[in-house]
């Protein structure tokens, strides 16, 4: 440590009339800003300070201002300006004038007024834009250090808008035959590319080009740029890896000039950077990794000084070997580099090489186990982010068998710490570890209790769910009344002595357990007990208002005895005069029940308390009050997850890089488990709550989807047990055996004897890592079974064993799959009935269905009406979506066509007909459009029509190019292009010819990618006649939403979860169809069944809800639900779905479709 | 990475920059240079300076260099910024620097050190008082080693160079 300022401000008299300063520090103290310094250091308050500066900018202000003062004077002022705002003073005044020293004055003098501008301004500021003229003319200057320094400003700031004025003349400069005008050129594309990436785009070889300069300062310039580059896109830049593995090798080997050596390690920043660059170049590949192995080992190797530098090269490769494909010797050395650093005795080291275990226990949680030692003592150290780190370290390496202690460590330090950040973080990752690994009831319910306490009303509001969740969701088997009655008997004596210290939140969760779970214990104490002891909370005057609801919500659970009723009537007398609304209303609700037994019976059944009751979740019952307030003009309604998401849209950016916790794998999960949008209101506090949850679990994991989840709730989730099932190098490290109890047998190099108690503590600590097998290098994931939170969890909703959240979600998408193959399972229902199905829905319609049944496999089609009748509820594709276009009113048949019966010819076109004849048998059964003439030349010697077949997974787009003349076509390609839609051609083989007089038919499946009302397909056919040129015919086709529409059969029940986990919805009101022997509800399903491919679902009264699905590739599909409400003359439509577009564009078609008929 | 810029870069949000600010604070919490390369307004600055002395000067020899700081997102109560200052004490001034909580702290330790080196070359044997009175001259020093939130020259030699060529002018 080279101490060099030694004389502090007690030496300033004498210096000050010394004034004798060498070299640089040239400054007479009767100058002007001599003495505003002196004057300042000489104050003893604030208060003075405050008003000298304010004098000071006074006289500032006036000598701006005046005419009189030249450029030479003003620089002096503006330094004045400058020393003001730094001390906080705000000097605005004088930002014009900063710009105007810029712009005006000698170099001397602009140097100043650029210093000025830059410690003023923001990059935000308009002043800025007056200072782009300046920067341009000094950039073209010939004098050097003008140019320098509008490069400085212009890394520095530049308005971004502007960028386009300076950029020809900065790109200029990577060619200038000054090396520091390079460097500097470099870094202001750099910070170009920073705030504009998009302006910069086409320069990029002229990076390149930098990164090849002859000088090295150019090419270190140059690494900013590529570490952005290459951290946002790896992809594109492999195959630089080879010439930073060079560079690096040179530097290392010292083949760059001294200059650049520090403390005699050459180049150690560059060295870092590079390092870093091969990081995201060798992460997750292999062959790229390969190349930098021998670099990273010399880089290892050479770096042996001891010094702070070194340590930081260190430092990096670690990371960098931790990072890239891993190579077992490498890392083995990397490890016991981190040996090195945790056992140095400098502080910094040692908190680095924490830091360092912390990310590589990930991969082997045996690597700590040499450093336990160190590990404990660092438990215990001074300083803060010391120990915030151990506990980060513990965290990662807890198992079933340590995890009493590690809790314990991480309570202790909750305890006294009172930052926020602390312990939000902390008492999160206590209650993560607590549901995961807990060894007992007892245990459990006490963690949460100190969780509860400690976290007080700071911490994630998914502490308290998750809890009440797990206590709910149990099966009611001994273990979890065991678990529950713990916890009513601790939270009894808990509310027994003091309470004005526990946490509203705290008190919420106990009044809930209290209010439902207190009837366990009921046997052995009297039944007023609880109440009583409810009742006291709830005239504590530190309870809030919130919490005093909560206490009633479970008093009215509880009301049941009479010393109970007695004292519930006591409180309601007291509460029902209550000022605030909701405690009024409960007030009333407790009156109520505790005096009808009755009721209360049928609302709070006492046995059915486990089951989740039935709610009417879509609350449908309001809808006639919504469909109102819409129609007064009211806004539509955005539910809190919308919102929040739209939120989230809103501040994205300023979102991402702050996570809460540091380690990137871990904050991935743990904000996300978090913060999820399920921040349900706690006061709705009745035992439906159980159900919400889950339901809105299922929305959060369903968001989840696609989200690489490296961490859940019940420890590391499947892909990474996978990773560490792989056979990695790291296996190959000599892992220190030690068995758990015994002491480490390596004793720490720090040369303190480890006392018993910690030896004791290290055991406890390191049980469960190191004596396991080596395959599993996690330590954890062999507890499995041992999990706390499993047991009540899975086996009550799968018998898998589960957590919660999954199973939900599994079971919810199992009903998307079951939504998404019954039709499958439908059709073959359909053909071994064949013709025996039966009318189900009498009152179908006859007139508009002409459906096309089908036995499997046999190209025959019946086309009669009753037939048709007969088979239509039950066929796996609707027919009636054909009569959108075909004339109702035919049922001719075609004699040409006897065998291939259809029953839509559209018959303008009586060319089309023998069309039908050329349909694929395997398609010939299934519903289909009509022949749609695409195009044909002047003479109709070529004629293409298409034709729509309604498949169960695909809309099947038929093209038939006849060929009327003599002459065979050749070289035909057939291409159809549309972005929205996915196409792919099924014909066998591409068809190259058409012989004279015949039809070809190509076959190509249609799926929309995203759904749109109704898109425009473009189709060009490039063929060649014998003896012609190359011709083409373009044709276009539109093909709309309803044709990919298809029927989801899913059953009331399992639509309702669907219709709690959809985020998107619409409300609309539509025309209501009139006819006269149907209800206007059911013609009008009908009529949108018919014409759009819907399922109906079930028509309940006025009510009906209805189900498709829009086709999004085999086995996918897009659900949309609707919720149809006649609603005095029209039909309030609810639609929601996962998808945005979805209902927007399905509702345009049922608007459509309705006012067709 | 770069999604929106119009609307939001007025937020601290790329990621991309390195060092935040720089800051020579003494003892006593007065300022002594200030450079920032990140968007903050005047009441941020100010606070990010209070709150860098009161966990700074608390700390001993035994502790590390190195600080987190964290402040509450002003749009979400639940999520914070996380900072890393990095400073070292020479007599009475602290040297700090912010960086991203991901970045090396040893180098910018050495950084410090080198700067502190330039500094001690250009002014013969620097003391708190050189630095007050030519803070200009200092901010000079920090625009050549440091450019647009990146360390640009870490060779001496080369700065004071420079710093020379600019001396002259006076």
């Amino acid at each position: 440590m080279s101490d060099v300022v030694e004389k502090t401000l007690s030496a300033l008299p004498s210096l000050l009339s010394l004034d004798s300063q060498a070299g640089a520090g040239k400054l007479s103290p009767s100058s002007k800003l001599g003495n505003l310094i002196k004057g300042i250091t000489e104050l003893t308050s604030k208060h003075e300070e405050e008003t000298l500066i304010k004098k000071e900018l006074e006289s500032i202000k006036e000598q701006v201002a005046s005419p009189n003062t030249t450029m030479r004077q003003m620089k002096e002022i503006m330094v004045r300006a400058i020393y003001c705002e730094m001390l906080g003073y705000q000097a605005s005044f004088s930002y014009i004038h900063a710009i105007k020293l810029a712009q005006q004055g000698s170099v001397l003098e602009k140097r100043v007024g650029y210093l000025a501008v830059s410690l003023f301004l923001n990059e935000t500021d308009e002043f800025l834009l007056l200072l782009v003229n300046t920067v341009l003319k000094d950039l073209q200057s010939t004098n050097l250090i003008e140019v320098c320094m509008a490069l400085t400003v212009v890394s520095q700031m530049f308005p971004k808008d502007m960028i386009p004025a300076i950029l020809p003349v900065v790109e200029e400069k990577l060619t200038h035959p000054k090396e520091i005008i390079r460097r500097k050129a470099v870094l202001a594309l750099y910070k170009f590319y920073l705030i504009a990436p998009n302006q910069v785009q086409h320069i990029h070889s002229k990076f390149r080009k930098a990164l090849c300069d002859k000088d090295p300062g150019v090419m270190t310039a140059s690494l900013h740029i590529y570490l952005q580059l290459i951290k946002e896109n790896p992809e594109s830049y492999k195959d630089l890896t080879g010439s930073m593995v060079t560079i690096l090798r040179q530097v290392v080997g010292g083949k760059l000039p001294l200059d650049f050596n520090y403390h005699s390690v050459p180049a150690p920043w560059l060295q870092i950077q590079l390092l870093r660059i091969l990081a995201y170049l060798g992460k997750e590949d292999q062959g790229t990794s390969e190349m930098m192995y021998d670099v990273l080992e010399e880089s290892l190797r050479r770096a042996e000084m001891n010094h702070n530098i070194t340590y930081a090269i260190l430092f990096e490769c670690v990371k960098t070997i931790y990072t890239v494909h891993p190579k077992s010797q490498l890392l083995e050395k990397a490890a016991e580099c981190i040996g090195n650093f945790v056992l140095s005795p400098k502080i910094n080291l040692k908190y680095l090489g924490l830091k360092a275990l912390t990310y590589v226990v990930q991969q082997d949680a045996n690597l700590a186990l040499p450093h336990q030692m160190t590990i404990i003592e660092c438990l215990d150290h001074s300083d803060v982010i010391i120990k915030r780190e151990t506990l980060e370290l513990l965290f990662r390496i807890t198992n079933a068998q340590n995890v009493t202690v590690i809790v314990e460590k991480m309570l202790e330090f909750l305890r006294l710490t009172c930052d926020d950040y602390s312990t939000i973080d902390l008492v999160g990752k206590v209650a993560e570890l607590a549901e995961k690994y807990s060894p007992d009831n007892v245990w459990f319910i006490q963690t949460m209790n100190s969780v509860f306490s400690l976290g007080g009303d700071v911490m994630q509001p998914d502490i308290p769910n998750n809890f009440l969740r797990l206590l709910a969701e149990g099966v009611d088997n001994v273990e979890d009344r065991q678990l529950r009655l713990f916890a009513v008997d601790s939270y009894v004596s808990l509310l027994q002595g003091e309470t004005a210290k526990l946490p509203q939140r705290f008190l919420q969760v106990i009044s809930w357990v209290l209010g439902e779970y207190s009837y366990l214990r009921e046997e052995e104490s009297d039944p007023g007990s609880v109440m009583r002891l409810l009742a006291r909370l709830l005239d504590q005057r530190h309870t809030s208002t919130e919490t005093r609801s909560w206490v009633l919500g479970a008093m009215t659970k509880l009301c049941s005895s009479p010393v109970s009723v007695a004292l519930a009537r006591d409180v309601c007398e007291r509460y029902s005069g209550s000022l605030n609304t909701v405690l009024r209303q409960k007030a009333q609700e407790l009156m109520i029940l505790s005096q009808d037994t009755k009721l209360r019976a049928r609302v709070l059944p006492a046995e059915g308390r486990l089951e989740s009751p039935e709610v009417d979740s879509s609350l449908s019952f309001l809808d006639g009050y919504v469909s109102d307030a819409l129609a007064a003009g009211a806004a539509p309604y955005k539910s809190p997850h919308q919102r929040q998401e739209d939120l989230v849209q809103e501040k994205a950016l300023s979102l991402e890089p702050y996570g809460l916790s540091l380690p990137v794998s871990l904050s991935s999960c743990s904000i996300t488990d978090r913060r999820s949008p399920t921040l349900l209101s706690m006061s709705s506090g009745l035992s439906g709550n159980s159900t919400e949850l889950s339901h809105q679990e299922g929305s959060t994991t369903l968001k989840l989807e696609g989200v690489k989840r490296v961490w859940g709730k019940d420890g590391y989730l499947a892909q990474q047990q996978s990773a560490g099932e792989t056979p990695t190098p790291l296996v190959e490290l000599p892992s220190p055996l030690l068995s758990p109890q015994s002491p480490p047998s390596q004793k720490p190099s720090s040369g303190l004897e480890p006392d018993q108690e910690k030896r004791q503590l290290a055991s406890s600590l390191f049980v469960g890592l190191g004596s396991h097998n080596s395959v599993c290098l996690m330590g954890r994931a062999e507890t499995a079974p041992r999990h706390f939170r499993r047991k009540p969890r899975g086996e009550s909703s799968s018998g898998a064993s589960e957590g919660s959240s999954d199973s939900s979600h599994s079971s919810r998408s199992a009903a998307v799959d079951n939504l998404l193959h019954s039709n499958l399972l439908d059709s073959t229902t359909v053909a071994s009935e064949g013709g025996a199905a039966t009318t189900t829905t009498p009152q179908q319609t006859s007139q508009r269905t002409l459906d096309h049944t089908t036995s499997n496999g046999n190209p025959h089609v019946e086309g009669t009406e009753q037939r048709v009748e007969a088979g239509g509820p039950l066929s796996l594709i609707r027919g009636n979506g054909m009569v959108a276009v075909v004339p109702p009113t035919h049922t001719q048949t075609d004699p040409q066509t006897q065998q291939d019966l259809h029953p839509a010819p559209a018959l303008e076109r009586p060319r089309d007909l023998p069309l039908t004849s050329h349909l694929p048998a395997e398609l010939s059964g299934l519903a289909r459009s009509e022949f749609t003439p695409l195009c044909s030349d002047q003479d109709s010697s070529l004629a293409l029509s298409a034709c729509r077949v309604y498949k169960e997974d695909a809309l099947v787009l038929l093209v038939f190019i006849s060929n009327n003349n003599d002459s065979a076509l050749h070289q035909m390609v057939l291409q159809l292009t549309c972005k929205e839609l996915e196409i792919s051609c099924i014909s066998g083989s591409p068809l190259k010819e058409v012989k004279g007089h015949s039809v070809s038919v190509c076959l190509h499946t249609v799926v929309m990618k995203r759904a749109s009302v109704q898109v425009e397909l473009a189709g060009l056919l490039s063929y060649q006649r014998p003896l012609g040129q190359p011709q083409a015919a373009q044709f276009s086709l539109s093909l709309s939403l309803k044709h990919f529409l298809r029927p989801l059969t899913v059953s009331t029940g399992d639509y309702g979860k669907m219709w709690l986990s959809f985020s998107h919805d619409l409300k609309q009101n539509l025309r209501l169809v009139t006819t006269e022997h149907q209800e206007p509800l059911t013609a009008t399903l009908d009529a949108l069944k018919g014409k759009l491919h819907l399922h109906v679902v079930d028509i309940i009264g006025s009510e009906g809800i209805v189900a498709c699905r829009l086709l999004q590739g085999p086995g996918q599909g897009q659900p949309c639900l609707l919720h149809c409400r006649v609603h005095a003359d029209s039909l309030a439509v609810w639609l929601r779905s996962p998808v945005p577009e979805l209902p927007d564009s399905l509702l345009y078609h049922c608007q459509k479709a309705l006012t067709e008929t | 990475m770069y999604i929106s810029h119009s609307s939001l870069s007025l937020l601290p949000s790329a990621p991309a920059i390195q060092i935040r600010f720089i800051l020579i604070q003494n003892r006593a919490g007065k300022t002594r240079l200030a450079k920032w390369y990140m968007q903050f307004d005047d009441d941020e600055k100010q606070k990010l300076i209070e709150e860098v002395h009161a966990v700074v000067t608390v700390r001993d020899a035994k502790h590390t260099n190195f600080v987190e700081v964290r402040q509450k997102d002003l749009l979400d109560a639940m999520s914070f910024r996380n900072f890393k200052i990095i400073y070292r004490r020479y007599a009475g001034l602290y040297f700090c620097i912010c960086v991203d909580v991901t970045d090396n702290n040893l180098a910018y330790l050495e950084g410090i050190h080198n700067f502190v080196e330039v500094l001690n070359e250009y002014f013969h044997n620097v003391c708190e008082l050189d630095l007050v009175f030519n803070f200009y001259k200092v901010y000079t020093v920090v625009d050549e080693m440091f450019l647009a939130g990146e360390i640009r020259e870490t060779s001496q030699t080369k700065v004071l160079k420079q710093l020379l060529m600019l001396q002259s002018l006076e």
